[in-house]
């Protein structure tokens, strides 16, 4: 496996759904991890399309950073529609 | 409290909550190498499982059966390379987990150290073997690590069509003519005790069991699953008209579950320890395999190589 780059796998399990990872693999270059990622993930017609993606090209968050990034949202309910309060009469909204 | 207790506390709390740990998560040394160690096993086991089953794919009886054994073999290597990549993300490479297996480092499982005699250890493989790792790996889809989990969900989901294979020839030798239906017997009985070892050892033994609980690597006991088990493959056996090959087996009432005979436990830490039938032979097949296959891999990198250079020198001559 030396020399062998790491990629993500990521499915399209039918159109109109988004890629979902599924994994990762080795593979020598993109195209073979195409191919692998085709054998490895989609042996039971469980994708129409993937996409390969090196890991090391991946920028994650930390999860040390997920108050700051996440918790801004905590305190916001007016985002969601249940805060306005409106009469139970009222339909279609 | 020091600060390495209060993330322990932090992550024992993440972990009682349900909440899945991710490899960036912070996690103790302790659960990161008990989870290489179970996940590296769990791979290797999976590889070395083509072993004795491959034996038998150039003499499947027939075309049905051959198409069935490979596919089912295609599965363990894809197993395999989830169980793999699921390792990784603890932050070990893939070459030295390998490293760790062709050097004897490493265990597998020891049912793979049995050798297959007859067609109908294919069968009895299918329905003992895979049934048991099936009971095994469905409740590790709620593993606590979330890459061991996901890559048991895929894993989980193709087990059913290897038992259902399995249990398939079985009933086609239990039904055909007496010396074929005495194969199948001669296969559970070899198979059947073996088998149950693949719980590991008694609850009263296993050492690494309170914490694998603790941390839910682990959900149930050893115990708990080979009484499992017994429970559900006794009815199997009866369908097939084979007997198991234990005479203490019978059904409690008063428990509502099979008492059963005591496993040769001189035999399963034999097999653990390297005298099993087969263990210097499946190590030596896998070391050899991986050594024969240098040359391809070596060659997809001067391939890949190539093209990379090839691309380069284009883009220049469309720069200039
Ligand atoms: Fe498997
Ligand atoms: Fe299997």
């Amino acid at each position: 496996m030396q020399n062998w780059p790491l990629y993500e796998v990521f499915i399209r399990s039918k159109n109109g759904l988004s890629h979902k990872h599924v994994g990762s693999l080795h593979a020598a270059d993109a195209d073979m991890a195409i191919t692998n990622a085709r054998d490895v993930y989609t042996r039971r017609k469980e994708g129409v399309s993937i996409w390969v993606v090196e890991s090391k090209d991946i920028k994650a968050s930390n999860p040390e950073d997920s108050e700051a990034l996440f918790d801004p949202a905590e305190d916001k309910v007016y985002r969601h529609p249940t805060f306005y309060d409106l009469p139970d009469a009222l339909e279609h909204m | 409290m020091t600060e390495i207790q209060s993330l322990e506390k932090r992550f024992q709390d993440r972990i009682d909550n349900e909440e899945r740990i991710e490899p960036r998560d912070w996690m103790p040394e302790k659960y990161r190498k008990t989870l290489i160690r179970q996940i590296s096993q769990h791979a290797h086991s999976e590889i070395v499982g083509m072993l004795p089953e491959g034996n038998w794919i150039t003499r499947a009886p027939n075309l049905r059966r051959k198409l069935g054994l490979i596919a089912k073999v295609q599965d363990e290597a894809g197993h395999g390379l989830y169980l793999y990549s699921a390792c990784e993300t603890l932050g070990i490479s893939r070459d030295e987990v390998l490293d760790q297996l062709h050097t004897g480092k490493a265990k597998y499982s020891s049912i793979f150290n049995y050798p297959t005699l007859t067609w109908a250890d294919i069968g009895a493989i299918g329905w003992l073997v895979d049934g048991a790792a099936i009971l095994n790996q469905v409740p590790i889809c709620r593993c606590s690590y979330g890459p061991y989990a996901r890559a048991m969900v895929r894993v989980c989901k193709e087990e059913s069509f290897h038992q259902r294979q399995g249990y398939e020839i079985m009933l086609a030798l239990a039904n055909g003519t007496p010396e074929q239906k005495e194969m199948a017997q001669d296969a559970l009985n070899r198979w059947w005790w073996p088998s149950l070892m693949m719980f590991g050892p008694s609850d009263s033994e296993s050492t690494h069991s309170a914490q694998s609980m603790a941390w839910k690597i682990k959900r149930f006991s050893n115990d708990e699953l080979r009484q499992r088990m017994v429970d559900m493959t006794k009815p199997q056996a009866d369908i097939l008209g084979l007997t198991i090959p234990d005479p203490d087996l019978k059904w409690n009432d008063e428990k509502g579950m099979h008492d059963f005979g005591e496993i040769d436990w001189g035999e399963f830490w034999a097999v653990v320890k390297g005298d099993g039938p087969c263990n210097k032979e499946r190590l030596a097949a896998r070391v050899k395999a991986h050594e024969d296959g240098q040359w391809v891999r070596d060659a997809a990198v001067a391939y890949s190589e190539k093209q990379e250079a090839r691309k380069a020198a284009t883009d220049t001559t469309q720069v200039a």
